[in-house]
Formats: C-alpha cells, sequence, structure tokens
C-alpha cells in the first residue's frame, strides 16, 4: 500500500515545474493536490518516477473572473469554488458539482484542474466541464494555447497535454443572467464513484427559447461524454415535458457505461436518462421557468 | 514499510512544524504524512481505511484545512504548521470538543475520534454555528462504526456553543481576535 519509489522535486513556480517537466519528460507526474493520484499510486496503478509538486507554487492558486470567463488556476482547490459567494450565486453547475465530489475534507485538498488532468471518466469535473465548454490552458516553453475541453479529454486516464505541457488554468465560460445549470449525481455512500451523474447547462433567449444546451455525462464511457443530439434536440426549444423526455432520452442512448457493484449497464443508462431530465427540470426551475407539460 | 520491489529510497530529512514543535524526520519521498507522524511518536493520528475513505487519519494545515494525512506525503508537509489531536488538547487541559465527545458520549472504541475532532475543529473555523445538517455534511468523510454519529453531532454541537461563548467572552474581554487558545500558537506565521 506504499507507493513505488520516486524523486520528488517541489517548484515554487510554473517556470520550476516546467524546467521539471523538460528534463525529466514522461517520467514526470505532476502532482497537485493529490487526491486522485496518490491513491491511484498507493494502488500502484500509477508508478511516476519523478513528482514535480505544485504545492509551493501560490501564484496557480487563484479564481477570478476575466476575459467572460471563471478562471481557475492550477493549485486552486475544490472549497475554494465551493465557498465563493460569486460562484454560488451564479454559476449553478460548478457549484452543484462541487459540492459532491468526494467528501468534503478530500476537496479541501483536491484541485479543479488536477482532476481534469487525471482524466478518470467517473471524475465529476470532466461533465461539468463539458456542458459549460470550459477551455484548458496549457504552458510549456514555448508559451501558451487554450485547449477546448472536448480535446482535451481524450480517453480513460489520459489527456491532450503534451510532453513538456503544464495544465495551469481552467476557464468556465461567465453565465449570463439567462443562463443556469445543474449537475445530478447517484453515489452509494458519500465518497464513492458515480454510479450515475449527468452535468446540464441551459441559456434561454427572451422567449423562453434555449440558445446554448450543455448536456453531459460522468462514468458513461472511456471519457467523460457529450450528449450532442440531446444539445442540438434542446436547441430553439421551450422546456416542455416533452422536450425534456426527449432529449434525456438521447442520454440513455448515447450512454456506455460498465456493469459493476455499483448496477447493470441498463440500470445506469436509464440512470443517465433520469439525471438529464432531473438536471434539466433544475435548470429551468433555477432560470425561474417553470416546466410546462 | 515494505518496498522490496525498488532501489530508489533514498532518505531526506524533512521538517515538519507540528503543534507548534519543529521536528526533523528522515523519510523517503513516499513516505506517507501519517506514518511519518506515527514515526514521530504522534500516535494519535490513526490510519484507519488508509485508502483516503475513513478519515481516521486528518490532521490541519495552517489551522483550518483539514487533510487525510493517509494521502499526503510528508515532503509535501514541510512549510505548513500541522496541528494534531495531540496538539488539539490533552487531559487536564481538554479542548471543548474533547470534552463535548466526552460529555455526550461521542465515542465509543475510539479509533475514528482524532479525525472526527480534527474535521470538526477545521469546519468549526469556518463556521461556528452550524445547523446538524452542516454537521453530518462536513463529517461525512469520517466515519464510525459505533456510534451512529448521533452523539458525535451533538458533541460537535456542545463544542460550538463552549466555543462561540469562549470567543464571546474574549471579545468582551479586549483579547486580540483570531488567536488560538487551544494550541496557544503565538502566530508564527505559515512560510
Amino acid at each position: 500500500m506504499f507507493p513505488a519509489a520516486f524523486d520528488y522535486i517541489r517548484a515554487h513556480s510554473a517556470e520550476e515545474a516546467l524546467a521539471a517537466l523538460a528534463q525529466h519528460g514522461a517520467e514526470a507526474r505532476i502532482l497537485a493536490g493529490g487526491q486522485s493520484l496518490i491513491p491511484a499510486m498507493r494502488l500502484r496503478l500509477a508508478r511516476p518516477a519523478v513528482l514535480v509538486d505544485l504545492g509551493g507554487v501560490k501564484d496557480l492558486g487563484y479564481l477570478r473572473e476575466e476575459g467572460g470567463d471563471l478562471r481557475v488556476g492550477a493549485m486552486t482547490r475544490d472549497v475554494t469554488l465551493e465557498r465563493d459567494a460569486n460562484v454560488r450565486a451564479r454559476y449553478s453547475l460548478l457549484t452543484d458539482t462541487g459540492a459532491v465530489i468526494a467528501d468534503p475534507v478530500v476537496r479541501c485538498l483536491g484541485t479543479v484542474v488536477g482532476s481534469l488532468c487525471h482524466g478518470d471518466p467517473s471524475g465529476d469535473w470532466g461533465a461539468a466541464a463539458l456542458a459549460s465548454r470550459a477551455v484548458m490552458v496549457a504552458r510549456s516553453a514555448s508559451g501558451e494555447r487554450l485547449i477546448p475541453i472536448d480535446e482535451f479529454l481524450v480517453d480513460s486516464f489520459q489527456t491532450s497535454l503534451e510532453e513538456g505541457e503544464l495544465a495551469v488554468e481552467v476557464r468556465f465560460p461567465t453565465p449570463d443572467g439567462r443562463t443556469h445549470g445543474s449537475y445530478q449525481k447517484i453515489e452509494r455512500k458519500v465518497g464513492d464513484y458515480a454510479t450515475a451523474a449527468a452535468a446540464v447547462q441551459i441559456t434561454l433567449g427572451d422567449d423562453g427559447r434555449v440558445t446554448h444546451a450543455g448536456v453531459a455525462l460522468t462514468a458513461a464511457g472511456p471519457r467523460p461524454v457529450r450528449v450532442d443530439a440531446a444539445e442540438k434536440l434542446l436547441l430553439g426549444q421551450l422546456l416542455t415535458e416533452d422536450v425534456i423526455r426527449a432529449a434525456s432520452e438521447e442520454a440513455r442512448i448515447v450512454s456506455d457505461p460498465f456493469a459493476d457493484t455499483r448496477g447493470s449497464v441498463e440500470y445506469k443508462k436509464d440512470m443517465a436518462r433520469v439525471l438529464v431530465a432531473r438536471g434539466l427540470r433544475a435548470s429551468a426551475a433555477r432560470l425561474g421557468t417553470g416546466v410546462t407539460a | 514499510m515494505t518496498a522490496t520491489d525498488t532501489t530508489d529510497t533514498t532518505l531526506r530529512t524533512v521538517t515538519l512544524n507540528v503543534n507548534g514543535q519543529t521536528l526533523h524526520q528522515q523519510v523517503e519521498p513516499r513516505t506517507l504524512l501519517a506514518y511519518a507522524l506515527r514515526d514521530a511518536g504522534l500516535k494519535g493520528t490513526h490510519v484507519g481505511c488508509d485508502t483516503s475513505s475513513c478519515g481516521c487519519c486528518v490532521v490541519l494545515l495552517d489551522g483550518d484545512t483539514p487533510a487525510k494525512s493517509c494521502t499526503m506525503f510528508a515532503v509535501q508537509a514541510e512549510g505548513h504548521q500541522i496541528t494534531t489531536v495531540e496538539g488539539l488538547g490533552g487531559p487536564g487541559n481538554l479542548h471543548p470538543l474533547q470534552q463535548a465527545f466526552w460529555d455526550q458520549h461521542g465515542l465509543q472504541c475510539g479509533y475514528c475520534t482524532p479525525g472526527m475532532l480534527m474535521t470538526a475543529k477545521a469546519m468549526l473555523e469556518h463556521n461556528p454555528d452550524p445547523t446538524d445538517q452542516e454537521v453530518r455534511e462536513f463529517l461525512s468523510g469520517n466515519l464510525c462504526r459505533c456510534t451512529g454519529y448521533n452523539n458525535i453531532v451533538k458533541a460537535v454541537q456542545q463544542a460550538a456553543r463552549v466555543m462561540r461563548d469562549e470567543a464571546q467572552a474574549q471579545a468582551l474581554a479586549g483579547m486580540v481576535p483570531g488567536t488560538d487558545p487551544s494550541t496557544g500558537t503565538a502566530g508564527g506565521g505559515a512560510q
């Protein structure tokens, strides 16, 4: 239950971390909150030869709105979003998500960017990032590049970060007043992975019709799954029960979970449907539009 | 520690600030904080599940951040002020939380208690007047197999009342707000 031996480098700046990554290449892993990586190392599912700790990089612990986005630094803990009044007031999808990750103590150390970089298809931030159309910021010796979250999340425990790149930030577009969302999750107990979970974010026009829709699933495939068909179906529609029923059915169809002690494939697929429907209804309620039959 | 499949086990000295005292411990980079603390004689920090599930090993970083010390390397803790249950209080000098767990029968076997105390301490730093539901939620990553939790919630609420009263009394007495009577730490300054 002890990790394999590794060499430890404490970075004091992003530049020091990049230098360490450049020196050690694919042997190095970045350590941020460690709440996914350390358990994986203890189970020997991960065996990095070198850990580059961002814990000492104080200037990556920010949370601020800038350029139309909420910018979350690589060392910003889950709990920071959870306790931020502005996030709680305006970012309903992120607030919902942040409240159900692991347990409160784990959320005091776990980071948003670290979770996305871990690339676990059962991690909650992935679907939330898809539904809100987040963008990752990757820094390397040659500068920074922006990576849309759909391109970032490649496969199970695999992202599109290249060797020598450091994810320094994730950007969540700031919702306007006509945007709300919801994260719905079924878990057997606090701290367990999701049996099924769904992230939803909706923007309504003045006429009450959907102008933007984000729908994504957790633990429903090798990576967090965007439900394209549901998003397309929602566009231009009023949020009626018929529309919600049809959109959520698309989630059942596209969900591709595996059976385990949490449930059968059929059950999990149906829960994807149920949770998307609940998320849409919750979003509609937050937008002040009752769902009409 | 058993590690026979690797050779790179270079020991290094970490300097840990624990309960206001400076400890120099010989550790490998992979040594987990819980084990480094226990090796230093601080056996109040318990290892239960060893998989970040049970919360028996919770310690505080910099006064108000709870951390499962089985899921943190000792080398990461350098530069932080660590508080273990030994720093909370002891016989003859119980912290209000410890007294409340005693009064309310908030423990039976006691194995989970250090983690419960430290997690509750962290919560009360941010939320001195929680609802029962908030107590239950914040302690949801701490498992107790004995009590059924009701008495733990009662204990945390008793301690919260006592601590609010103490804070009020201190404010009235013109003491500096923000100092921590439980640890007696005189600032020290994180990093």
